[in-house]
């Protein structure tokens, strides 16, 4: 057989039913993750013609977008931010209830951002097509496993047949040489990636990134740049499985065991490309040379090193973005003033995330006039990090800690940013808006948003690493 | 509720421009109204934040506030139209608004793919083509779903590229899950041997 992709053999393996000129193929789906906000109208489209979930036991779901990240009150109440939200919740809990799917609810200590308690439990593994309605859903090809988001009428056609009609995008590789310096981090790198091929510059493609600074990062931080790969406009991105990503994966919940963990591993040394294998498009990016990146736009293709200064607009679109984020053209975003500052999301709410941000913030104080929220992605994460005592380093420099959820990235659970405030959020997502009506977001990797609160404004982390501070 | 939408074969409308490149889902319907579980009502909330006043009357600098958009049912948006994220509130949305077919020179994949599936025609021209279009709201345009051309006032045409399937499903308002229900033999096949492989 000729020379392969891992994305070429990630597909081929799943064809029910190749395509033909007039059919898309039917490409069979291996887990199916499932949250409250895009899923109660497919299980209503199932109800109405009397379908069941072919699969429940390769669906999971958990509760993560609409939900509270403060803790219930004394009578056991949560504080949902809208009667429509606490009755989206409970649509799920029914739904999972009567379609028999185990669900990662509020009484489980697996609850968590979707894309962050998918792979802690060992759903997400080497080899697998994932699909859910959430488009980072990109995030789970870290582990060399198909992973994109869908619409919520593909959520139902996966309920109901497990299968997906898809035509085969094309290929993209990313070539990562060198290494990071120190303070520059996986954020830093997809920040670089999307500001080099544009927002769309992924779309009708599936990205692979390869290279020497790829190999080097932990399955965390290939995480938090597969996560992004949407945003370039790819629905998927892609790493090669390897010895980093088997021994993270290794004895987890859902993780085969015994004799059966020694083929599976067999199997993904099978996966990454073949030598002499072809993309359809390659670029190449020196991994020595990216600064501490963030936006200075409304989207996330509007990236600067962040003692860059920021670029003349060149058209009218692009000025507006600048007045919106009230930002000036030749100046570095270094120094802008701060209002918020969110750590947190399937992007960047993981415990190395965490420890980055709290070995800024030990022995020193968020600025006066600075609110800073950090949102653990998930009720692992959050225990990991408070046995680590990284809550009380947050909590001692003034900033609140949180109970898992997507909280400020979509801020559709009530945290949000007034308008008009600046936020240095570690998400995803800098759109008009996003974060709050005319809030403006400034994405940073964890350092530079523990920095920016400490300093006030936005600021580089490495003038904070390596000085210690006392407690 | 079905999800079958009725059968389109033309769009015959006066066109809106939005010349915005990059316009988001978040954009089109910002997340806050995502805690809906119907699918029907997000008309009112299409474009929310650039539409409406701070009174919450209708912005009249929003374009599609202005009187020659008003009943417009195609939109040309400027490039890479409904980046970001999979909501298909998006589309949702836009149709309850009253816009069946959007056009633009780059449509993002996750959304056009949701359009599609909701009756909502997702047509991607040549830069020259978008830029005229661009350059000249409110010309009538017929758009032949079976033929694959937008008709210009001046009699001339322009094509467009729309996959075999989804032009059969649209035309017959044939909905995909039914399609792949009658996979199912070869979904279990498919099962059968994935699991003695494992």
């Amino acid at each position: 057989m000729s020379a392969r992709t891992l994305f070429d053999k990630l597909w081929d393996t799943h064809q029910v039913r190749a395509e033909t000129d007039t059919t898309p193929g039917v490409l069979y789906i291996d887990l199916h993750m499932v949250h409250e906000v895009t899923s109660p109208q497919a299980f209503d489209e199932l109800r109405s013609r009397g379908l069941k979930v072919r699969r429940p036991d390769r669906t999971l779901a958990t509760l993560d977008h609409s939900t509270p990240t403060l803790p219930p009150d004394a009578q056991g109440k949560r504080p949902y931010y809208t009667k429509e939200a606490e009755a989206q919740v409970a649509k799920l809990e029914a739904n999972v209830r009567e379609f028999g799917i185990d669900l990662m609810g509020w009484d489980s200590p697996q609850r968590g951002i979707v894309h962050v308690a998918g792979p802690e439990v060992g759903a997400t593994r080497p080899g697998m097509t994932i699909v859910c309605g959430d488009s980072h859903t990109a995030t789970h090809g870290a582990f060399g496993a198909l992973a994109f988001g869908i619409g919520t009428t593909e959520v139902g056609h996966v309920l109901a047949t497990q299968c997906l009609l898809q035509r085969k995008p094309k290929s993209f590789a990313i070539h990562v040489d060198g290494r990071l310096q120190d303070g520059v981090t996986a954020k830093d790198l997809i920040l670089h990636i999307i500001g080099k091929i544009g927002i769309g510059g992924g779309t009708g493609h599936v990205l692979e990134y390869t290279g020497e600074a790829i190999r080097a990062l932990s399955m965390e931080e290939r995480m938090t740049v597969c996560n992004m790969s949407i945003e370039a406009g790819a629905r998927a991105g892609l790493i090669a499985p390897d010895e980093t990503t088997f021994a993270w994966l290794e004895g987890r919940e859902r993780v085969p065991k015994g004799e059966a963990w020694d083929r599976a591993v067999a199997y993904w040394r099978t996966l990454p490309t073949d030598e002499g294998a072809t993309y359809d498009r390659e670029v190449r990016i020196d991994a020595s040379t990216i600064q501490p990146s963030v936006t200075y736009g409304t989207h996330p293709g509007m990236v600067v090193g962040i003692h860059t200064p920021v670029p003349a607009a060149v058209d009218a679109v692009e000025q507006r973005a600048l007045d919106y984020m009230k930002v000036t053209a030749g100046k570095a975003m270094t120094g802008e003033t701060v209002d918020v500052v969110f750590i947190g999301s399937c992007t960047n709410g993981r415990l190395s995330d965490l420890r980055a941000a709290a070995g800024i913030m030990r022995g020193r104080r968020v600025a006066a006039g600075v609110r800073m929220l950090v949102v653990p992605g998930s009720e692992q994460v959050r225990r990991d990090a408070e046995s680590e005592g990284l809550h009380e380093v947050f909590q001692a420099a003034g900033a609140e800690w949180r109970q898992p959820g997507c909280s400020m990235c979509i801020a559709m659970n009530g945290d949000l940013a007034q308008p008009g405030q600046l936020v240095v959020a570690t998400s995803n997502r800098n759109f008009e808006g996003r974060q709050g009506k005319g809030a403006r977001t400034v994405l940073a990797s964890p350092l530079v948003a523990a920095a920016s609160a400490v300093a006030g404004h936005v600021a580089d982390p490495r003038e904070y690493m390596n000085q210690e501070v006392a407690a | 509720m079905s999800q079958t939408s009725r059968p389109l074969a033309y769009v015959h409308s006066r066109t809106a421009v939005l010349r915005n490149e990059n316009i988001d889902t978040d954009r089109i319907i910002p997340a806050r109204f995502l805690t809906t579980t119907e699918r029907t009502g997000l008309g009112k909330h299409c474009f929310e934040d650039w539409r409406y006043a701070a009174d919450g009357s209708d912005d009249p600098a929003f374009p599609l506030n202005q009187p020659r958009a008003r009943g417009c049912a195609i939109l040309v948006a400027g490039r890479n139209f409904g980046c970001g994220s999979s909501r298909e509130h998006a589309p949702w949305a836009l149709l309850d608004y009253g816009i069946q077919a959007v056009i633009s020179s780059e449509i993002a994949d996750i959304f056009r793919g949701n359009s599609l599936k909701n009756g909502l025609l997702a047509i991607v021209v040549s830069e020259a083509e978008h830029r005229w279009l661009l350059d000249n709201p409110g010309v009538e345009l017929r758009i032949d779903i079976a033929e694959g051309t937008i008709r210009l006032p001046d009699g001339g045409s322009v094509r467009f590229d729309l996959d075999a399937f989804s032009r059969h499903c649209l035309l017959n308002g044939v909905d995909q899950l039914g399609f792949l229900l009658q996979q199912g033999a070869d979904i279990a096949a498919f099962e059968s041997r994935m699991e003695e492989a494992a």
